[in-house]
């Protein structure tokens, strides 16, 4: 512990402040000074109610009656149960075919927007980090869609995509590309699709406000390198812009991600109670808060935990996010 | 060719932007309209009236909304600032053990549904005193802000290169000064969007200012927002909703126009080379 | 420095602001910010004129889910901060354990509403609210359209769907496109329920789950009407009647593009409001039924007031509720904002209706009213309606057909029952 070295440094340099390890004390003692103010906000924050609802997910807690929940283990997950006739039940919320369905609808939701938000993301980042007259503009423009309250932006596109006065069929017709009046949120076909409109429409914003600040940290003068060496555009993109961009981007699609799979208000709002667009969060809450379910609300919250940081190694571990700094 | 190219460049940048102003544009003549001319499709405005307007601005509480929405937010940017980014620099220029096992539980936060914690939070919230004051939100929204900025700044700081850190070892700068003299001015780019990201969260977030607040005025302004209704229980107030929507769009476009320079500014070439 | 203190000053202000409500004062809560709450600020003036009783309003988004989910959290809370509550006609049964049983305070008054109200108000003998105004869906009809062609209103669901499709048919050859026979509530959600719920008791199929507790959905008569609107759906209906909540439907109906629409009294004024295009064309009659020996049926609506077992002022709370429910404020209200009474005495007052024309035609839609079952099924009220409006959502967007579906229901309800409700 006494030759903790610097992040980052290499060769001579590192060699030169492993010796002092004084200034190396130092330096960890006020790094966990500076942890502390970020991780006691966040230990009751957020630890006191998770560990709660974790909690709560092993017990029969009704809503009505907090106080009085009972320990019943892992009931709400798995119940097996052996009938008096030798048939066995399986119950509990991994035996539920509801909570399998909205696993399915969330990652496809989750896989979905956050590739087109990626995508559109990085070519509205690189559209503004290019130089043209106005581009002030764009950049306020295009941050609208972001600044929106969800609610009300749900409620807005949901109002556009009315079926009989929304301007979205009205301007699909007269641009020829459907024959009659789609109910966008209501046929089960479209319904995801028009909560993915909604949703990438949404948080592209954010996806190319994040890229462009990991581009503009990009030096200039490796661009001009590889113009005055006469590379094309697009193998710069690939060589050089992609792999500068990589950490900037990585921690974007992560941040998205988790938004992603825990998607609620938008869903709530526009299509609430279409089974083909229910999440597990809004399974979570429907049991949590309309029926008299809390207990297995718990259990479904706690199995979305489960599920995204699963997930989240996997795209760790498989996307080489690194973690130790350094290239 | 270039012209084409040109052409091509400036075509791109105006379907960005009408795909992303067009639903807004459309809140705002909706917002003109009253009563059933709101349920006919118009691209232009056909009918120019404020009464929308007047009706929101002119309601009892909505500008104490506002206000009680920009000193919640703005109180969250800076905490999570503050907290995010002496928390980055210990994350990402100090090695020591578990670095990444924090990082990775700092992510955790952020993977729990909000809706689950709700009921946690609400009794934290009540048993600390904080019930119906802004402070509940402040102390509510760490949860979502904090996780997020202090991923982003660490993996900015992280990217700082290692010789501009040293050179201030060497001129005996201890690590407060190396966070807010050296860095801190590098990081600006990063900071103002971080920031603006966080701001942004903050000032739309719905579910725990409802149910952390009670009374008006105390209540934020999505909550306003959500609060808007209609003569009668079943009735949307379409053309009041979009006004109101407008209103509380406009600062945070006044606020990107404002930040925009130093979002731009970034890091002159020389001040980074590595 | 300076911005300093103006921080400092700023936040001295927010803190402030939290501990200006006196502990003498009460608080009612209630998901309504439009005309609702305007007239009980006004009547809680006059209560703090006459009694020196200060009341504050807290108000809630007006989407029924958004509200019960805020009031179960609150009250699981243990929230002292709201003593009375505004609750939907459904809620009382599930939230019954967290609010002061009002028997012996309205032993008085509980004799002038309708028995059926009370009823529903009423779980395991303990009287939880107490009824502000009742609501019940009518059906709404263009009597210009059906005198042009000679039609009229129809008593049947059959008569119904042949009138709004000839109607429909004649009146876009000659020109009006948009038009539509029928309008309703087809989303899924709880207005689906209620709606399914008249089209079922109106054909003879029982009210899905019985007052005793016994489930009685799964018979032909329910899936026969379930079929019959499953028919509507793309003929006399809009495809989009799936997604319609109540104000799609009157959005339809007030620019004149629907023959016939199911819908609450709340459209009747909005309807002859100054710019709407069907000013004055219209009337409201019962729903229709399936003929042979049926009857009408409306599903039961409405609002009451309940007084949280947390409050630290429960005998000053009472009092308010019942002051609220009194004969005196229903007429007030039904009045001065057109809600229904739930006194059966004030649909013959002459005041009532001198000021409210439209009043006494209610009369009749409401004495065919038909409840929710959730006084039988209690906290599990809402999982029973969520099943049900998803087999019948199922049904309209040809996800099955209506047996299949119901018979589904059935054995899903049965396991939510288990041993009892």
């Amino acid at each position: 512990m006494t030759t903790v070295p610097m992040s980052g440094p290499s060769g001579a340099a590192a060699a030169d402040l492993t010796g002092r390890s004084d200034l190396q004390r130092q330096r960890l003692r006020a790094a966990w000074m500076f942890l502390a103010p970020m991780l006691i906000a966040l230990a009751i924050v957020a630890g006191w109610p998770l560990v709660r609802t974790i909690y709560f997910s092993f017990t029969n807690a009704s809503l009505n009656n907090l106080s009085g929940a009972e320990w019943i283990g892992f009931d709400n997950y798995l119940q097996i149960r052996t009938l008096s006739s030798g048939r066995v039940l399986y119950r509990g919320l991994l035996a539920d075919p509801a909570w399998w369905a909205a696993v399915w609808n969330t990652i496809r939701f989750a896989v979905l927007s956050v590739a087109f938000e990626t995508v559109f993301g990085m070519i509205v980042a690189l559209v503004l980090n290019a130089n043209f007259r106005g581009r002030a503009l764009v950049r306020a423009a295009i941050l609208i869609p972001w600044a929106i309250p969800t609610i009300v932006s749900a409620k807005m596109w949901q109002w556009m995509l009315n079926d009989q006065f929304g301007i979205i069929n009205e301007i699909a017709l007269n641009l020829g590309l459907i024959s009659q009046k789609i109910a966008w949120t209501a046929s089960p076909d479209t319904a995801m699709i028009a909560v993915l409109i909604v949703d990438v429409w949404k948080t592209t914003p954010f996806m190319a406000l994040l890229i462009l600040a990991g581009l503009q940290m990009i030096p200039g003068d490796i661009y001009e390198a590889a113009k005055i060496d006469g590379v094309h555009p697009i193998k710069v993109f690939w060589k050089v812009t992609l792999p500068l961009v990589r950490p900037a981007l990585m921690v974007a699609v992560i941040f998205r991600m988790l938004d992603a799979l825990r998607i609620f208000d938008l869903i709530y709002v526009l299509t609430p109670n279409n089974a083909q667009t229910k999440t597990m969060s809004v399974l979570a809450r429907e049991n949590l808060f309309d029926f008299d379910k809390f207990a297995y609300g718990s259990a479904a919250s706690t199995m979305l935990f489960l599920i995204i940081a699963v997930i989240t190694i996997v795209y760790v571990v498989v996307g080489r996010v690194n973690f130790e700094g350094g290239r | 060719m270039a012209i084409i190219k040109k052409a091509l460049f400036y075509l791109l940048v105006l379907v960005i932007v009408v795909v992303s102003v067009f639903p807004f544009y459309y809140a705002i003549i909706t917002s003109l309209k009253t009563g059933t001319a709101l349920f006919r499709v118009d691209f232009w405005p056909t009918q120019i009236s404020f009464d929308n307007y007047t009706s929101v601005l002119t309601s009892r509480n909505f500008p104490r909304n506002v206000l009680n929405s920009l000193f919640v937010s703005a109180s969250v940017v800076i905490l999570a600032l503050l907290f995010a980014v002496t928390a980055a620099f210990a994350l990402s220029r100090v090695r020591f053990r578990g670095r990444s096992l924090l990082l990775l539980t700092v992510l955790a936060v952020s993977m729990f549904p909000q809706i689950a914690v709700l009921a946690g939070l609400f009794e934290l919230v009540r048993g600390m005193g904080l019930y119906n004051t802004p402070f509940a939100l402040i102390f509510s929204y760490t949860i979502f802000t904090l996780p997020f900025t202090v991923w982003v700044l660490t993996t900015f700081m992280r990217d700082l290169p290692v010789e501009i850190e040293e050179a201030a070892i060497v001129d005996g700068a201890t690590p407060w000064v190396i966070i807010t003299k050296v860095f801190m001015p590098l990081m600006w780019p990063a900071l103002v969007t971080t920031g603006l990201l966080a701001f942004i969260a903050a000032w739309n977030e719905f579910l725990f200012a409802l149910t952390f607040t009670s009374s008006e005025v105390q209540r934020t302004v999505p909550v306003a927002i959500g609060l808007l209704s209609g003569a009668s229980q079943y009735e949307i107030p379409w053309g009041v909703l979009m006004a109101a929507s407008v209103i509380v769009t406009v600062p945070l476009v006044v606020l990107v126009l404002i930040f925009q320079r130093k979002i731009v500014a970034g890091l002159t070439a020389g001040g980074v080379k590595g | 420095m300076k911005l300093r203190k103006k921080l400092l000053a700023l936040t001295a202000l927010f803190a402030l602001g939290a501990g200006s409500a006196h502990a003498a004062d009460l608080s009612m809560v209630l998901g309504d910010t439009g005309t609702g709450a305007q007239f009980l600020r006004e009547v809680l003036d006059k209560y703090e004129k006459d009694t020196g009783v200060k009341v504050n309003i807290v108000t809630m988004p007006s989407s029924t889910t958004d509200q019960f989910g805020q009031y179960r959290l609150w009250l699981a809370a243990g929230n002292s901060d709201i003593d009375l509550y505004q609750t939907d006609v459904i809620w009382a049964p599930q939230l019954a354990d967290q609010f002061v049983d009002l028997t012996a305070a309205a032993k008085d008054v509980v004799g002038q509403h309708f028995p059926s109200i009370i009823e529903s108000q009423t779980v395991n003998g303990k009287l939880v609210a107490l009824p502000l105004f009742t609501d019940a869906p009518a059906l709404y009809y263009r009597k210009d359209l059906l005198d042009k062609y000679g039609k009229q209103p129809p008593k049947t669901w059959d008569e119904l769907a042949a009138t709004a499709k000839e109607v429909q048919d004649k009146e876009r050859e000659a020109g009006q496109k948009d038009l539509w026979g029928f309008v309703w509530q087809g989303n899924a959600y709880e207005g689906l329920t209620c709606d399914a719920l008249e089209w079922v008791k109106s054909s003879g199929g029982g009210q899905i789950i019985e007052a005793d507790g016994s489930i009685s959905i799964n018979n032909p008569n329910a899936a026969a009407a379930i079929e019959r609107a499953k028919s509507w759906v793309g003929t006399i209906s809009p495809p989009g009647v799936l997604a319609y909540q109540e104000e799609e439907s009157r959005g339809v109906w007030q620019t004149g593009n629907a023959v016939f629409m199911r819908n609450w009294p709340y459209a009747y004024a909005l309807g002859n409001g100054e710019d709407s295009s069907v000013k004055g064309k219209f009337e409201v009659t019962t729903l229709p039924f399936a003929g042979d020996g049926n009857q009408p049926a409306a599903t039961l609506g409405g609002w009451n007031v309940a007084v949280s077992k947390y409050s630290k002022q429960q005998d000053a709370a009472i009092k308010l509720a019942i002051y609220l429910a009194s004969p005196e404020v229903q007429k007030w209200r039904a009045i001065e904002i057109a809600n229904l009474p739930t006194i059966e005495a004030l649909y013959d007052d002459a005041d009532v209706a001198k000021a409210q024309p439209f009043m006494p035609a209610w009369k009749a839609v409401f004495q065919s009213a038909v409840p929710r079952p959730s006084a039988p099924t209690k906290t599990k009220y809402n999982e029973v309606s969520s099943k049900f409006w998803t087999a019948v959502h199922n049904t309209l967007s040809g996800n099955g057909t209506a047996a299949e579906n119901l018979e589904i229901l059935e054995a899903d309800l049965e396991d939510l029952k288990g041993s009892g409700w």
